[in-house]
C-alpha cells in the first residue's frame, strides 16, 4: 500500500492510519502483557519495551504508555511479514551488540546500544510508528496536558486563548478585543 | 448543480479548487460562463473536519506519492512528503492558516532590485503593485481580511503575547494579529473566529475563508458550476494548431474520461500543475504543453522557511486560539545590510503536542527530545516565512521510473536552498530567538522547514515567451487558451505568503478571459 512507504525514514503517515484502525488497544498489567503479543515472544516484548521507553523517554508516564506502543509494533509485525523480520533481527542486533541482553543493560547502556543502530530501518520503524502510537495517544495528552479537539466546548474564545498573565497584555492597536 | 455534456466544447474547464481554482471558478460564472471543475479530491464540509492533527492529515493532505531530491532538509525528513497540501474540494484553502499580505512593490522587480546574484534564476513580474492594487482591494473583501474593509484585527493569543512582548522589547516596531482572512465580526453569512485552534485541519467554525464553503457554493448557485470531485486529469489535450482541446482525467472509478473545453485553466498547485503539462506531451508537444521556453517546472520556489519554539518557565499553551495569532513585519523590507537579498515575515505557529512530536526536530529521539516534548505546554512559537531565490535547478520533473495508480510518471521535487536562502534562514532564526530570550525564554530552538505549502513558480510569468510560461494575464505563451491559474505563476516568491495573491490573479484572469470571450478571441 502506497502510504506506507511515508514511514520510511521517519517519515510518519501511515502511522496516523495504523492508529486510527487499532484505536484503544488495551494497555494490561506488565505481569501478563506480553503473552497478549502474537509476533513477538516474551522477551522480544520486553526488549521492545525497553527500547521504546529510551527513544522518547517521559518520567511522567507509567510502562503502560509504552506496553501500548509494543502493542501497535506487534500490529505492525502482523500485517507485514517484512516488518516482522526486520524487528527480529533487529532485536537479535541489539542483544548481540554487548555482553548483556539489551533488556539487562543500564539505561545509559540502552541509549549507547539504540546510537549505534539509529539510522537503520529498524529503527526508523520503532521510532516512526511510536511517535504516533505514543503522542497520538489520547491517554498521553492527558498526562501532558494537552486538551486534544477543543471544538466540543466550543474552542478558546471563552476558555483562556488570551489568560497568560506574567506578560502585559498588547494595546488595542495591536491586539483588538474580541468584537 | 450543472451538469454539461462530456463533448459540450463551450465550457472552460478548471483544474483543481483551492485558492487559484476556487476563486476563477466563482468569478466566470458569475459572469455567465459555463465551467466545469475537476477536482481531485472529495468534498469535506466543516461538520466533517476533526480537530485531530493526524487524523485531519490523512483526511485532506495530497498523499500520493511523491519523490525529492536536493540538499534541502525536507528531502532527509520527509523523502516522500515534499509538500503539505490538500487533495480535497477547496485544496489548500481548507488547511491554509488565513495570512493575507499584498506583495510589495520592490518585490516584483527582484532582477531589477536584488542586483546581480549567483545562481539565482531571478526575473522581473510583468506586472506591478498598481496593476494588481485594485484586484488586491476586490480579493480581501471577498475573503473578509481584518486590517482592510474597516473589518477589525483578531484578538491575540497567549502565543501573541509572548511575540508582542518580545518583538517590542528587541525595538520591532510593526507588531499585530495580522492581516487574516479569518472573520473578526460574522461576514458573508460565516461565524466570527472561535479561537479553536487547528486552523490547519479545516476551520469548524467557518471563520476562516476557504474556497470550500464561499467561491464553490456561491459558483454553485449560478446554476453554471460543474463541480466533479474525485477527478483527477491525467493529460490536458491540445491540437496541432496551438490549441486545447479538452482534459482526459479519471473519475471516482477510475474511468477515464475526456472533457471537452473552449478553455483551459490549470490550477493544480506549483508540483501538479507542472506536472500534468509534463505528463501531456505529443508528437506536437514534444517537452510538454506550453514548454516551448524549457521553464516548465523549473524555478521551483517554497519560501525559505523555518520556525522558532522557545520554552518558558510558565504555561504558554500556544496551541489555543488561532495559529498565525500575530507577526512582526519589520524585516520584511529592502534591507541587504543584512546579507542577503529580500525579505521576511515573523508570524506565530503553534502545533498540537502530535504534531510538535512530529516536526519540532524530525528524527530525534531521546531524553533531551522528549524534553523539550515534557514543556509543550510552556512552549511558544513562529514561523519565519522569506523569499528564496528561484534556480533553474531547482524543479519539478517527472520521475524516469516510478508510476502512480494511472500508470503516468509520479513528479520529483528537487531542491537546493541558495547561499542567500541560507542566510536569511540563518538571521531569522537569530532574530526569532533574540524575541524570545527578551521575555525570558530558557530555551529556544531551531525547527527546519516542514514539507511545503507555499509552492511557487513552476509556470511562471514573463514579459517574454523565452523566460517563462505564461504571460501577465497567466495566459500560457504558446496555447491561448490554455492558462495557469495557481502560485505556478509567480515570476518571484516574494516575501509574503502567497494566498491572498493567488487570489488577486485568479479575479483578475477572469477579467481577462471574459473579455476576450466576449471580444471572440478565445
Amino acid at each position: 500500500m502506497k502510504r506506507r512507504e511515508f514511514l520510511q525514514k521517519g517519515a510518519i503517515a501511515v502511522a496516523g492510519v495504523a492508529i486510527a484502525t487499532s484505536g484503544a488497544a488495551a494497555v494490561s498489567f506488565a505481569a501478563s502483557w506480553t503473552a497478549e503479543l502474537k509476533a513477538f515472544s516474551e522477551h522480544e516484548g520486553e526488549t521492545l519495551l525497553k527500547m521504546v521507553r529510551e527513544i522518547f523517554p517521559h518520567d511522567r508516564l507509567a510502562d503502560s504508555y509504552y506496553i501500548k506502543v509494543v502493542h501497535d509494533l506487534d500490529q505492525e509485525a502482523q500485517a507485514t511479514p517484512a516488518s516482522a523480520q526486520m524487528m527480529h533481527d533487529g532485536i537479535a542486533q541489539l542483544d548481540a551488540g554487548g555482553a548483556k541482553k539489551f533488556a539487562a543493560r543500564s539505561s545509559a547502556e540502552q541509549v549507547a546500544g539504540l546510537k549505534r543502530i539509529e539510522t537503520t530501518p529498524f529503527f526508523q520503524k520503532v521510532r516512526g510508528i511510536e511517535l504516533v502510537s505514543l503522542y497520538n495517544n489520547p491517554a498521553v495528552w492527558k498526562r501532558f496536558g494537552y486538551p486534544g479537539a477543543s471544538y466540543p466546548f466550543g474552542g478558546y474564545l471563552h476558555h483562556g486563548f488570551n489568560d497568560l498573565k506574567w506578560l502585559p497584555d498588547p494595546p488595542a492597536s495591536a491586539s483588538p478585543k474580541a468584537s | 448543480m450543472a451538469r454539461f455534456d462530456s463533448g459540450d466544447d463551450s465550457v472552460v474547464v478548471i483544474i483543481g479548487s483551492g485558492a487559484g481554482g476556487g476563486t476563477l471558478a466563482n468569478e466566470l460564472t458569475q459572469k455567465g460562463l459555463k465551467v466545469v471543475l475537476l477536482e481531485a479530491g472529495q468534498r469535506q464540509s466543516s461538520a466533517t473536519f476533526h480537530n485531530d492533527e493526524w487524523f485531519a492529515f490523512n483526511q485532506l493532505a495530497w498523499l500520493d506519492k511523491r519523490t525529492t531530491s536536493g540538499s534541502w532538509r525536507v528531502a532527509k525528513d520527509f523523502p516522500n512528503l515534499p509538500a503539505w497540501i490538500c487533495k480535497t474540494v477547496g485544496g489548500t484553502t481548507v488547511h491554509w492558516a488565513g495570512a493575507s499580505l499584498r506583495l510589495q512593490e520592490h518585490e516584483f522587480k527582484a532582477k531589477t532590485n536584488y542586483s546581480n546574484i549567483t545562481g539565482a534564476n531571478l526575473l522581473d513580474w510583468p506586472i506591478g503593485l498598481a496593476d494588481l492594487a485594485p484586484y488586491y482591494a476586490k480579493a480581501e473583501d471577498k475573503m473578509g481580511v481584518t486590517r482592510t474593509n474597516d473589518i477589525p484585527g483578531l484578538p491575540g493569543n497567549n502565543n501573541f503575547k509572548v511575540m508582542y512582548n518580545g518583538a517590542t522589547r528587541v525595538g520591532y516596531k510593526t507588531v499585530h494579529t495580522g492581516r487574516m482572512a479569518i472573520n473578526s465580526r460574522p461576514r458573508d453569512d460565516r461565524s466570527s473566529c472561535w479561537q479553536l485552534g487547528f486552523c490547519f485541519q479545516g476551520c469548524k467554525s467557518g471563520a476562516k475563508w476557504s474556497t470550500l464553503y464561499t467561491e464553490i457554493p456561491k459558483a454553485e448557485a449560478t446554476g453554471k458550476l460543474d463541480l466533479r470531485p474525485q477527478s483527477q486529469a491525467l493529460q490536458i489535450l491540445a491540437d496541432k494548431n496551438g490549441k486545447a482541446t479538452g482534459v482526459l482525467y479519471a473519475d471516482a472509478n477510475g474511468q477515464h474520461n475526456v472533457q471537452k473545453a473552449r478553455i483551459v485553466c490549470v490550477a493544480c498547485n506549483s508540483i501538479e500543475s507542472p506536472r500534468l503539462l509534463l505528463n501531456s506531451a505529443t508528437s506536437t508537444y514534444s517537452s510538454g504543453l506550453a514548454n516551448s521556453s524549457g521553464q516548465v517546472g523549473k524555478n521551483y520556489m517554497r519560501h525559505t522557511t523555518g520556525s522558532v519554539f522557545a520554552i518558558f518557565k510558565k504555561p504558554v499553551h500556544m496551541y489555543r486560539g488561532t495559529v498565525m495569532a500575530g507577526i512582526i513585519q519589520d524585516e520584511s523590507g529592502l534591507d541587504t545590510s543584512r546579507g542577503f537579498a529580500g525579505g521576511f515575515e515573523m508570524e506565530t505557529i503553534s502545533l498540537g503536542l502530535p504534531f510538535t512530536a512530529a516536526f519540532l526536530n524530525p528524527g530525534a529521539w531521546g531524553r533531551d527530545y522528549a524534553g523539550m516534548l515534557d514543556q509543550h505546554n510552556n512552549m511558544a512559537g513562529m514561523w519565519i516565512v522569506g523569499e528564496d531565490m528561484p534556480q533553474e535547478s531547482n524543479a519539478v520533473t517527472l520521475n524516469p521510473t516510478e508510476k502512480d495508480q494511472f500508470g503516468l510518471p509520479i513528479p520529483n521535487v528537487h531542491y537546493d536552498d541558495h547561499p542567500n536562502d541560507l542566510a536569511m534562514r540563518a538571521y531569522g532564526y537569530k532574530r526569532g530567538a533574540a524575541v524570545y530570550d527578551a521575555v525570558g525564554a530558557i530555551r529556544t530552538i531551531e525547527t527546519p522547514p516542514y514539507p511545503s505549502t507555499h509552492n511557487l513558480g513552476t509556470c511562471r510569468m514573463s514579459e517574454s515567451p523565452r523566460d517563462g510560461v505564461c504571460n501577465k494575464w497567466g495566459q500560457t505563451h504558446d496555447l491561448k487558451n490554455l492558462f495557469i491559474s495557481d502560485g505556478s505563476q509567480f515570476t518571484t516568491s516574494a516575501g509574503e505568503n502567497p494566498t491572498l495573491t493567488i487570489v488577486t490573479l485568479a479575479i483578475r484572469q477572469a477579467d481577462y478571459i471574459a473579455g476576450e470571450c466576449a471580444k471572440k478571441n478565445l
